[in-house]
């Protein structure tokens, strides 16, 4: 089976700038990728690469095995860019009604009922996107994006204007997509949000790819400390693995073991340090 | 801005409607003068002013062609309504079709509805009824279709308000065209009338609204038919039958460029 999404050498240049300079990135079937990188990166660009919207320069890149922007492509994905509106006198059922016709889904009312459901929106189903909050459109817009049931979404800053409950209500749905098998690429800014939901994070900056690997992976250990009655005892290339022999080595020598704690960098400080922001 | 459209329209109906009716009671009076013989006062006066009146349409009808397209392209990606859209398989070549057949339809229908309110209106003031009327309605559609068409190809290149005015000096540049032939035919000037030709045809809006001026006269003769040809708002010309494939030519081919440039374009 082909992969979700795949970008081979990808690259894009706006006039003098290079948003994209070859970048290879791999979402598997069913896989949920967090996609990080300072402003300017070319987060957004290498997403809109994948939906059609913006042709690039050079290399190429597929989504369920089809080129990029081709109809096939457009018919498997769904998007939520990072910056969209919605005609505002439509009400949210209408806004999912166009976009169920637009996608040829024959959900139906049922279709709509639960993706409004899905994202808190059923009690506001008549509501007029005029009368809408910022956040409450962005829902309104995920939901959109989930319309006749895509095979990869592709999310742009899905919760950048969501509260605190919002942006858990999408969590938990970006949980159960991945139950369902719908792979995802999320471009955000929260790293937390990112470390909790994905399984595979792609740090990229200046249009180039400069980490990638599981979350574990990339909030790497820093060693380990034990707490004896001696005072802290500190071993800073020691893993998770070699706690047990350590503290066994210990206790031969006849040492009173309070804590023991390994120490691991923040996804936060990976990222920093990937970007070439951790000289502070 | 729908209201804004109504409200101009049912204004400039009420207007048009006192209007001709105070010139065609003066026209009555002036029937009673023998000295005026030569020209048919009723001819001059309702041909005057339907053609004054299809002067109106032709603006209301633009201001409601670029009102529905001026942003298709660039404005709607800017305010990002676009974007939802265009990902979605029906394709972007589909998506500027369907907006301009809709645009169209709307705007010709309306173009056609208001001659003809405007030739009832005539007709019920002052019993005077234009020599054609199916043509000049079609022509006016037309030239209401030409700058939805026109309107929807600068809104692949402009923004929505640069865009909106760049369609509307066209309108007003076109109808300066017609004004200029119109000068130049009274002074007899070849090149005036030659580059207003040109102009008409490069807009061909102004030719089919010259055509209809010329249709809804175009069986007086002598000195009444003299006196039109110099009309009220550019010069009433035949444009010959040329016309119409000329048109749906330009139509298919400003079609196809914007269609062209907006699929290779960046969202
Ligand atoms: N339409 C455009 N024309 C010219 N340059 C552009 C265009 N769109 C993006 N860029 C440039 O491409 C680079 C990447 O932009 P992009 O929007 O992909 O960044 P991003 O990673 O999504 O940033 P952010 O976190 O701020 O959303 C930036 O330098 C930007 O200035
Ligand atoms: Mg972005």
């Amino acid at each position: 089976m082909p992969a979700a999404l795949q970008t081979r050498a990808l690259a894009k240049r706006y006039g003098t700038i290079e948003a994209l300079r070859g970048v290879e990135l791999e979402v598997g079937e069913g896989e949920l990728v967090g996609l990080l990188g300072p402003n300017g990166a070319g987060k957004s660009t290498l997403v809109k690469i994948a939906v059609g919207l913006v042709h690039p320069t050079g290399g190429d890149a597929t989504v369920c095995g089809a080129p990029a922007g081709s109809a096939a492509a457009r018919a498997s994905l769904g998007y939520l860019a990072e910056l969209f509106r919605f005609p505002g006198w439509y009400s949210a059922d209408e806004v999912l009604l166009l976009h169920q016709r637009l996608a040829g889904s024959n959900g139906g009312e049922a279709e709509r009922t639960e993706l409004l459901r899905l994202v808190g929106l059923l009690d506001a189903r008549g509501r007029k996107v005029d009368a809408m909050s910022k956040g409450m459109q962005q829902r309104l817009g995920i939901a959109q994006a989930l319309v006749g049931s895509p095979r990869i979404l592709l999310l742009d800053e899905p919760t950048s204007a969501l509260d605190p409950a919002g942006r858990r209500t999408v969590r938990r749905l970006l949980e159960e997509l991945r139950a369902r098998g719908v792979a995802v690429l999320l471009n955000s800014h929260l790293l937390s949000e990112v470390e909790l939901v994905c399984d595979r994070v792609v740090i990229i900056t200046g249009g180039s790819v400069v980490a990638a690997g599981t979350p574990a992976e990339l909030s790497r250990a820093r060693g380990v400390e034990i707490e004896t009655a001696a005072g802290l005892r500190e071993f800073p290339d020691a893993t998770r693995d070699d706690a047990p022999h350590l503290v066994a080595e210990l206790v031969a020598a006849g040492e009173r073991i309070y804590e023991v704690r390994v120490r691991r960098t923040s996804l936060e400080e990976t990222y920093l340090h990937a970007v070439g922001e951790d000289a502070t | 801005m729908f209201a804004i459209v109504l409200v101009l329209t049912a204004v400039f109906l009420g207007l048009y409607a006192l209007g001709t009716d105070r010139a065609f009671q003066e026209v009555a009076e002036f029937e009673q003068d023998p000295t005026f013989q030569a020209v048919d006062e009723r001819t001059l006066a309702g041909a005057t002013l339907l053609g004054l009146a299809m002067f109106g349409t032709l603006f209301l009808g633009a201001v409601l062609a670029v009102f529905l397209t001026h942003a298709v392209v660039r404005g709607d990606a800017e305010r990002g309504l676009l974007q939802p859209l265009v990902v979605r398989p029906l394709g972007r070549t589909t998506l500027l079709g369907a907006r301009f057949l809709a645009a169209a339809v709307v705007c010709g229908l309306y173009a056609a509805g208001l001659f003809a309110a405007t030739a009832g209106i005539t007709y019920w003031t002052g019993s005077w009824w234009p020599d054609r009327f199916w043509l000049p309605a079609a022509e006016l559609a037309a030239a209401a279709v030409v700058v939805c068409m026109l309107s929807l190809l600068g809104s692949v290149f402009l923004s929505a308000t640069a865009n909106g005015i760049a369609v509307f000096m066209l309108v007003g540049a076109g109808i300066v065209g017609g004004l200029l032939g119109q000068i130049g035919a009274a002074l007899d000037s070849e090149t005036l009338v030659d580059v207003a030709e040109k102009a008409s045809w490069a807009l061909p809006f102004e030719a089919l609204y010259q055509d209809a001026l010329h249709a809804i006269s175009s069986e007086s003769f002598g000195l009444t038919g003299e006196l039109l040809q110099l009309g009220p708002f550019g010069g009433a010309q035949s444009a010959g039958g040329a016309l119409w494939p000329w048109v749906v030519g330009y139509l298919a081919a400003a079609g196809a460029l914007a269609a062209f440039v907006f699929g290779r374009k960046d969202l």
